[in-house]
């Protein structure tokens, strides 16, 4: 067969390179930033505490740190592997140049955008698909351009057998395309802000079936992909198990799709969902572990390299990492544990154990390893290359081991009774302070992380100074001869299936697509699954301008917005919550993370005047609180000029606001804030402080509005009824 | 409203359609060849013009 000669794109891989390591400092540094912001909550009130910076604020930082840890740190992180390997692989040069190009600028431009928006407050509030519509357009059409160039460069390969780190990354492309667009489908009213088409429940479970699947398909899959490319050739020895490996792909592609549900036990998510969501949690510890162990076994015999070499030991300390959070993982799916470990810090403890160790270690292994690749030449130091590892390894302790304590702390102090069936901890606070030692530790946990990685930063510069790079890599391989479809004698059906690329894509799809219809579709369109309450009404127009507010200021990634039912949390917050009562909620804001306490009943349980002071200074209601000061929403004009266009983009969604109600919604939105600021003006202070002050104007009356009506309308139905 | 049944229908279909391919797929020995992929991916094919001039690769040792 007649060999022919072509490049590899090597300068594709290096800007993708260069992108992981900028965005991975970036990412880290506003992580360590609100990690301090839990020790010190004035850090940021730069300009004083009466004007706090609405931009620093906690509630809009946190986002931003997890979309640009996991999309771009770990995204381009992705990119850098999947363009060295599936060259390698496929023995082809990318599939076209352009597209390459286009794809990698496409994608620092979604990164920037979205390092813009989210801390100007214009989110959707769904975790880890936070961005506003536009973006996500663009997210869209950058996915589609790596998807053709990815399928591309396989249905132009010159290697027959497609190995199965290729597999990994097909099945990424496909289904974070399909979760993605099923989680994003919005209806926009203006140009930065839109609602979810799902509503209450239903938003819940597809958030959550895409949330979890961007653990699984975002920062596990092509992960996992890489691990299978770059540990055997770090090794320089085969795999433990190919054959292990394969059967590992398709169970986990298969099991992972239903699992969303685990993230939503206890709530008023049906039953059968949750149970369905535990069932299939619980079976991906086969896979996990298998790939876990096909990962550690394909070092055998090589341990003494381990020794020599920092690359293999941040791959081992990595897939140590997976195979502890895939421990967690369906551990946590088990209603009882989870019991104690939701809306805790375990929670944060957990996901850093994926994000530190297993993302962030198989991408530091990977980076340190092509930087000679790449340059052709030896690493600058592998001194340092070793001080980054032990700092790292000692960061992910530091930072795991706090949280754990503090999780488990806050979950046998939420649920402490004394004798007389009072909660031993009735004020939550007190479960706040208690861990404030732990947050300190976590802090310092992060700055040991981020200090190892700011040295595989300047390892690399000084590496790629050192060495020459070579843009285009010259290679040989034999042309693929033209064989036909079907299957050739003696052939397997597995190899068979492999040759064709895009039947094998399709399956891929169908089999993820099963997984997701079958346990979506029907909640949205069968209604019998959530019992109607009549009393619950939709909010009114300044309650939705306020809800709007609370969206952008990112309350829920505080405050959760359900009591689940144990007595412990009907105790402390009230009668827990129905899934009726969320029916006009678009999106729904139940949270994933009780740093506050629960605010479904927080409605009528205070005064106007205590909320009006507690956004101002938290600290003047509750001493000790960590809660950031909102000092600007008693500043900013509230701008309900697009207030009819959001409620005619709901009642498209099925809220049945009337005609009339649209009408006069401007009128009602000021009713209603006149009545509030006659309210707050019977605190004698208020008036001593701001009556001069045109308060029913500002956007503090309607997140007031909304507080005081949230949980109220089931209250309403029961005092009917009586 | 009625494109549920429409969608789980096609689905269930193609769950099971896909499940008898799978099981034929193990039938048929699909895993034939299990080894040589994994020990072909080890080999480079960058073509080096002068190996001796290049410095060894210190994580390849």
């Amino acid at each position: 067969m007649e060999k022919e000669q072509f490049y590899y794109d090597n300068k594709i891989v290096k800007m993708f390179l260069w992108a992981t390591i900028l965005w991975g400092v970036v990412g880290m540094l506003v992580g360590l930033l609100v990690a301090l912001l839990f020790v010190f909550p004035g850090l940021l009130e730069f300009a004083g505490a009466d004007n706090a910076i609405s931009w620093l604020s906690f509630g809009r930082l946190r986002p931003l740190h997890t979309n640009a840890v996991i999309f771009a740190f770990v995204g381009n992180g992705i990119f850098l592997g999947v363009y060295y390997s599936t060259q390698r692989l496929l023995k082809a040069r990318m599939f076209n140049d352009v597209l390459s190009r286009i794809h990698f600028w496409g994608w620092q431009a979604i990164i920037v955008a979205a390092a813009i928006t989210l801390p100007l407050g214009l989110t959707s509030s769904k975790e880890y698909a936070e961005l506003e519509w536009p973006i996500d357009i663009a997210v869209v059409l950058i996915w589609v351009v790596f998807g053709i160039n990815l399928i591309g460069t396989i249905l132009k390969r010159r290697q027959r057998h497609i190995y199965v780190a290729i597999w990994f990354y097909i099945a990424t492309l496909v289904t974070i395309a399909v979760l993605y667009i099923f989680n994003n489908l919005e209806m926009p009213v203006t140009a930065f802000k839109s609602y979810s088409v799902y509503s209450g429940v239903q938003d819940a479970l597809v958030q959550w079936w895409y949330g979890h699947n961007a653990v699984a398909f975002f920062l596990t899959t092509p992960i996992l992909g890489l691990m299978y490319y770059f540990v055997p050739k770090v090794a320089n020895r085969p795999v433990y198990s190919y054959r292990l490996s394969i059967i590992h792909f398709w169970t986990l592609i298969f099991l992972y799709i239903w699992a969303g549900p685990h993230h939503l036990l206890y709530t008023a998510l049906p039953e059968w969902a949750q149970n369905l969501g535990t069932v299939f949690s619980i079976m991906l510890i086969f896979p996990s572990w298998g790939g876990m162990i096909n990962g550690l076994l394909t070092l055998r015999g090589a341990w003494d390299k381990v020794r020599e070499n920092p690359v293999l030991k941040f791959f081992v300390v990595a897939i140590t990492g997976y195979g502890m959070a895939t421990f967690e993982g369906p551990m946590l799916s088990f209603k009882n544990l989870n019991a104690i470990g939701h809306y805790t810090d375990w929670i944060v403890g957990h996901v850093h154990i994926g994000a530190l160790a297993w993302n962030g270690f198989m991408i530091a292994g990977i980076v340190y390893w092509l930087a000679e690749k790449l340059w052709k030449t030896e690493l600058y130091s592998r001194k340092l290359a070793n001080t980054h590892f032990w700092l790292g390894t000692l960061g992910i302790l530091f930072y795991a081991i706090p949280l754990y304590v503090a999780g488990f702390t806050q979950a046998f102090m939420w649920k402490q009774f004394n004798p007389d069936g009072t909660l031993v901890y009735g004020n939550f606070l007190e479960t706040v302070t208690q861990v404030l030692p732990m947050y300190a530790m976590r802090a310092i946990g992060g700055t040991l992380y981020l200090t190892g990685f700011i040295l595989l930063a300047i390892n690399v510069i000084k590496t790629a100074k050192a060495g020459s790079a070579v843009e285009d890599e010259l290679a040989e391989a034999a042309a693929l001869k033209k064989i036909s479809g079907k299957r050739v004698a003696g052939e397997g059906f597995h190899t068979w299936l492999e040759r064709k690329t895009v039947l094998f894509t399709i399956l891929t799809t169908v089999a993820i697509l099963i997984g997701g219809l079958v346990e979506i579709v029907p909640l949205i369109l069968v209604k019998s699954n959530i019992p109607t309450i009549e009393s619950v009404k939709p909010y009114t127009p300044l309650e939705l301008e306020g809800r709007d507010i609370y969206i952008r200021e990112g309350c829920n990634n505080c405050h959760s917005q359900m009591i689940r039912p144990f007595r412990s949390e009907v105790e402390r917050y009230g009668e827990y919550s129905k899934a009726g009562e969320f029916v006009y909620d678009f999106p729904f804001l139940w949270g994933s993370r009780r740093t506050g306490p629960d605010v479904h009943r927080i409605g009528g349980k205070y005064n106007d005047n205590w909320h009006f002071n507690h956004m101002l200074d938290p600290r003047s209601t509750s001493p000790g609180s960590i809660m950031p000061r909102y000092s600007w929403l008693i500043k900013n004009d509230l701008n309900a000029s697009d207030v009819e266009k959001k409620m005619e983009g709901l009642v498209g969604l099925g809220v049945p606001y009337s005609e009339e109600e649209i009408a006069g919604a401007k009128q009602q939105l000021l009713a209603q804030a006149k009545q509030i600021e006659e309210n707050l003006r019977q605190d004698p202070e208020f008036v001593k402080n701001y009556g001069s002050s045109n308060m029913q104007n500002k956007e503090i009356v309607a997140l007031i509005a909304y507080l005081q009506r949230l949980g109220t309308d089931i209250k309403a139905g029961q005092t009917a009824l009586k | 409203m009625e494109v549920v049944y429409i969608t789980i229908g096609v689905s269930i279909i193609v769950a099971v359609f896909f499940f008898i391919v799978f099981l034929k797929a193990v039938k048929s020995g699909q895993y034939e060849d299990t080894y040589t992929p994994s020990i072909r991916m080890l080999f480079d094919d960058e073509l080096v013009k002068d190996k001796k001039k290049l410095p060894n690769n210190k994580f390849n040792n």
